[in-house]
């Protein structure tokens, strides 16, 4: 009779469902699985180091390449935790853009989860769906940051810049035919707040669109009903946080439970599961979708209304006005200062989180009163997802690793950093 | 965080009476820090996760810390000012401890294990400090008491070296097969030890030390000057 073994099999890193450079190393029983080690790091940078020898506001583009799917909340909890620091708010403007960012940024996250995850497990169409929608908040990225997707907005005192009057027009090129860049051109005539306005008033069909394509789907449901169940103890245990907790039915939401910038004054409901597979946490973050979608409605209600300044006016923080620095001694020698040294933080430490569209996104600072960082602690809501992978899929079947991996929201920027 | 804020202060008395052999409790920016020994620490994290009073279910972050040149600078003012404009930037820890950081109070001070907790019941957080000495920077494993710990803890292991006893899998996590050394040590340069390419003659990766130089853009500065004093009632900056 034939010798009965168990097998080893090697995944990734270069497989296209390992979202990034994930090598899994799978003991296989049949093809049951064992055991799922993941080996990570093929992606470290040590973010963390490189922060303590730069001064504090260069690291912010750094936080944009940690979670590269959703930028703008990793800045968000990085600014969080310098102003904590520094004692000081923000202006009520800014924290309505940033509000707006955030959840803009959580449907850029969540499109990208959407179309990854389905195409992983067979449904193709969802992906050039999602895909569709996330061109237009990249044009929103740009059009207030300059850069499509490592915007660098957010900064300790406030935001950048306000948003711009005008959005950029497509112009003609050889790939586009001159109907199809008028009909984009079309919805871009006003300002960008009537783009997002735009944005958000026909986002919720299209949520529609790919709940008909995923939701009721048979082969769907078939791949992700009862698949890598987390019960909520568990879910605790494993340090598990935001959709991936809400999906094993924990009530648990920063921006509700401990509110920062204005998420006190909107109105949303935080969706939460009853089963916690992963058909559960799909719900869950389709769900998200339509809140955020409904966050940035009431927020362009505000800031249509409030203009404002959308920085703080101390120059020993936030750089003056290109003007006064070129026509006026001392936003010269504040400019000088405040781009060759930067600001000094008094010591002490904070720990400040924000609910990233992964899970709670934590900025762990200590410093030592010097103008950069003494230790910057980052801890990645993708890095405690993926350690629980081994207990999320031992017992399943080789192909649900693809689905489990894919109901994690894995991004390896966060997750090796 | 209006909410958190209410509860907060009666966390730090409850703490307080709970546990005697606490070395500090601090409370600053609305965050309460428990710093306790490190031989109690499986006990007390059990109690805080246990016991009615504390509730914390879940381990949102552990990390170390080396406090080898804390408050360092790279560039003294001092110097500057008396003896004329000076680009002698120094650079830090190029290996040796800086001087003054080598007594018997810097030696078991170095390593800190931080531990950031929540309670999802009562909406609290704490944050759980460990000292441990230099030489031997050794703790207790928590994986028990809280799953995930057991990342983290590789994690603080393979840039740290700090040892966490009874941990099931103590393997590096982040750094390549094969690295040698703790690269989140302070006296672990920036720029590494080693360099690694493509060896077309012996057909294979050859590691070399590094051929770069390590050079400091910004130097660390620490400024007591005017523009940091009295910072809440400033006119905004104004001089």
């Amino acid at each position: 009779m034939a010798e009965i073994r168990n097998y080893t099999i090697n995944f990734g890193p270069q497989h296209p469902a390992a979202h990034g450079v994930l090598r899994l190393v799978l003991e296989l029983d049949g093809e049951t699985i064992e055991r799922a080690d993941p080996h990570i790091g093929l992606l470290h940078r040590a973010t963390e180091k490189l922060a303590e020898s730069k001064p504090y506001n260069q690291s912010i583009p750094y936080m944009d390449r940690l979670d590269y799917v959703s930028m703008m909340c990793n800045e968000h909890g990085y600014v969080l935790a310098l102003e904590k620091l520094l004692g000081i708010t923000p202006p009520k403007r800014a924290q309505y853009l940033r509000v707006m960012f955030d959840e803009i940024t959580r449907i850029m996250n969540h499109l990208m989860w959407l179309g990854a995850h389905a195409l992983d497990i067979g449904a193709m169409t969802v992906f050039f769906y999602a895909f569709r929608e996330r061109e237009d908040l990249f044009d929103i990225y740009e059009a207030v940051s300059g850069a499509r997707m490592h915007a660098a907005y957010y900064r300790p005192g406030g935001v950048y810049r306000d948003l711009p009057d005008t959005m950029p027009q497509y112009q003609a090129s050889k790939w586009r035919t001159e109907a199809e860049i008028g009909k984009l051109n079309s919805i871009r005539q006003g300002s960008l707040l009537d783009f997002i306005e735009h944005f958000a008033d026909r986002f919720p069909a299209c949520i529609d669109e790919y709940e008909t394509l995923l939701t009721d789907n048979r082969i769907w449901k078939q791949r992700t009903v009862d698949i890598g169940v987390v019960s909520p103890e568990r879910a605790l245990q494993l340090g598990f946080t935001g959709p991936m907790l809400r999906g094993s039915g924990v009530e648990w939401d920063l921006r509700r439970k401990q509110p920062y910038a204005v998420y006190d004054h909107l109105h949303f409901d935080i969706p939460v599961g009853v089963n916690g597979d992963c058909y559960d946490r799909y719900l869950v973050r389709m769900e998200e979708l339509r809140q955020s979608q409904r966050i940035i409605k009431q927020c362009i209600k505000w800031l249509r209304k409030n203009p404002g300044p959308v920085i703080l006016d101390d120059h020993k923080l936030t750089p003056p006005h290109r003007e006064q620095m070129k026509g006026d001694m001392e936003g010269l020698i504040h400019h000088f200062k405040l781009f060759t040294e930067g600001y000094t933080l008094p010591e002490g430490e904070v720990y400040t989180a924000v609910e990233h569209p992964k899970g709670e996104f934590g900025i762990y600072l200590v410093s030592d009163g010097t103008n950069k960082p003494y230790r910057l602690k980052i801890r990645a809501p993708g890095f405690v997802h993926l350690s629980a992978l081994d207990e999320m899929s031992r017992g399943h079947m080789l192909a649900d690793v693809v689905a489990i991996l894919g109901t994690q929201d894995i991004v390896f920027g966060e997750v090796d950093r | 965080m209006s909410n958190t804020s209410n509860t907060l202060a009666p966390l730090s008395q409850r703490l307080k009476k709970r546990f005697t052999s606490a070395v500090s409790i601090a409370d600053a920016y609305n965050e309460i820090t428990l710093e306790v020994p490190a031989q109690d620490i499986l006990k007390i994290c059990l109690a805080l996760r246990d016991e009615d009073d504390f509730k914390f279910d879940e381990l949102i972050d552990l990390c170390g810390v080396d406090y080898l040149a804390h408050g360092d600078v790279e560039w003294e003012t001092v110097y500057a000012t008396e003896a004329g404009f000076s680009r002698g930037v120094h650079r830090m820890l190029d290996g040796t401890p800086p001087p003054g950081k080598t007594g018997d109070n810097a030696t078991c001070r170095r390593f800190a294990v931080v531990y950031h907790l929540l309670s999802i019941d009562h909406n609290e957080r704490l944050r759980l400090k460990v000292f441990l000495p230099n030489d031997e920077p050794v703790l207790d494993s928590v994986v028990d008491i809280w799953s995930c710990a057991n990342w983290f803890e590789r994690e603080a292991f393979d840039l740290f070296g700090i040892l966490f006893k009874s941990h099931p899998d103590l393997r590096r996590i982040l750094t390549d097969y094969g690295f040698i050394g703790h690269p989140f040590r302070k006296d672990f340069p920036l720029i590494g030890n080693v360099e690694m390419r493509y060896d077309t003659e012996k057909q294979r990766v050859v590691y070399e030390p590094v051929s770069i130089e390590p050079r400091t853009l910004v130097p660390r500065v620490k400024r007591d000057d005017h523009r940091y004093i009295d910072k809440g009632s400033s006119n905004g900056g104004a001089n």
